[in-house]
């Protein structure tokens, strides 16, 4: 898994997020042992205590789960990973809407042109 | 109990103030960044630690000790130079330590410096600015010290090294031990930091965590750093 962090929120909140792309898109299957804080915090290239908090939040959520000896695991909820990544769905189709809105289109011409992109006939150079 | 704690401690050169009643406090577990600008006291700080200066007044505590030959056994000290005798091959110098602190890992050393291509034969002379630095840095982390107490410890080193150095850091964390790094070179740490403390003429202008910075303030700490010390 690819780690990249930006500068303007805490580092914690964007290990949540990246540990939650990673349940959703099954990089961290349904089920499976997750490695140590330590050897995750070395992957990532951050410190150990802020890894830790990150998945003691994911624990929190019920996304991952520990067993006293066994380790870190990760759900095998399917419902709770769906909503999960209805979640992070949501969150990027808003920041899409806000985007194109400060570009100036309306909702309607977003659709459209979402249409277009689909159907392989996207932006051409010369459209505007 | 805090493994290292500064209260009040007050140096000076001649009538140029280094520090001027600096108090601090680093618990064990943490990784804490001494950020501030060039000639802020980050290195008279790191001195008075290891008992090469000694305070004019108030008091700097390692362990619940004054800095000693008790307070050696347990710190391990990169200085801002390289310190490392030139004649010594790179296997001498395990040797040197292995001899010279009880805590020294000597199989951990070996790996790191086989990882890093370090040949055992080489002398610390036939070896570049660079790699000297990375030699001398192996040494200090393959000790299982209480407090490591890093003066720059990344600043002449290429950046794939940096990342290695960093991890290194990181996977030699010990819940029982604190790391304190003095650097510049602030977005290259930030994330394996817990903990940042800024000073500047001698005084501790900020200390907080690092995720409380980015949390309150909606910047890195970088951009807190080129912001509070801006020029």
């Amino acid at each position: 898994m690819k780690w990249q962090f930006s500068g303007d929120a805490p580092i914690y909140s964007q290990l949540i997020e990246q540990i939650k792309v990673g349940i959703v898109s099954g990089a961290f299957p349904p089920g499976e042992r997750l490695a140590s804080v330590r050897d995750l915090a070395v992957e990532a290239g951050v410190n150990p205590n802020t890894m830790q908090r990150a998945l003691t939040e994911l624990e929190r959520d019920g996304l991952v789960y520990s067993q006293r000896t066994a380790g870190r695991f990760v759900t095998e909820d399917t419902a709770m990973i769906e909503s999960a990544k209805r979640k992070l769905a949501d969150r990027q189709i808003q920041n899409f809407l806000m985007a194109m809105t400060r570009l100036g289109f309306e909702k309607e011409e977003i659709l459209t042109l979402v249409r277009r992109e689909n159907t392989g006939e996207g932006l051409k150079h010369g459209d505007f | 109990m805090a493994i290292f704690e500064c209260s009040e401690l007050t140096k000076s050169y001649g009538r140029a103030s280094a520090l001027d009643h600096l108090s601090l406090t680093v618990e064990p577990g943490h990784i804490v960044g001494l950020l501030g600008p060039n000639g802020s006291g980050k290195t008279t700080l790191i001195k008075l630690a290891n008992g090469l200066l000694t305070p004019d007044s108030g008091a700097v505590l390692v362990d619940g000790r004054a800095p000693g030959a008790e307070t050696h056994s347990i710190v391990s000290y990169l200085p801002e130079r390289t310190c490392i005798p030139l004649w010594m091959s790179t296997r001498k110098l395990l040797d040197f330590y292995q001899d010279f602190y009880a805590d020294f890992r000597r199989e951990r050393a070996e790996e790191m410096l086989t990882h890093l291509n370090i040949r055992m034969d080489q002398t610390i002379r036939q070896m570049s600015k660079g790699t000297r630095e990375k030699v001398q840095l192996i040494m200090v982390m393959s000790r299982a010290a209480k407090l490591y107490l890093l003066d720059e410890p990344i600043g002449g080193v290429d950046p794939a090294t940096r990342d290695y150095i960093l991890n290194t850091i990181i996977g030699n964390y010990d819940p029982e031990a604190a790391v304190v790094i003095s650097t510049h070179l602030i977005a290259d740490v930030e994330q394996v930091l817990d903990e940042v403390i800024f000073i500047n003429q001698g005084q501790v202008v900020l200390q907080s965590s690092v995720d409380q910075i980015r949390e309150e303030k909606g910047m890195s700490v970088d951009a807190l750093f080129r912001e509070v010390f801006k020029c």
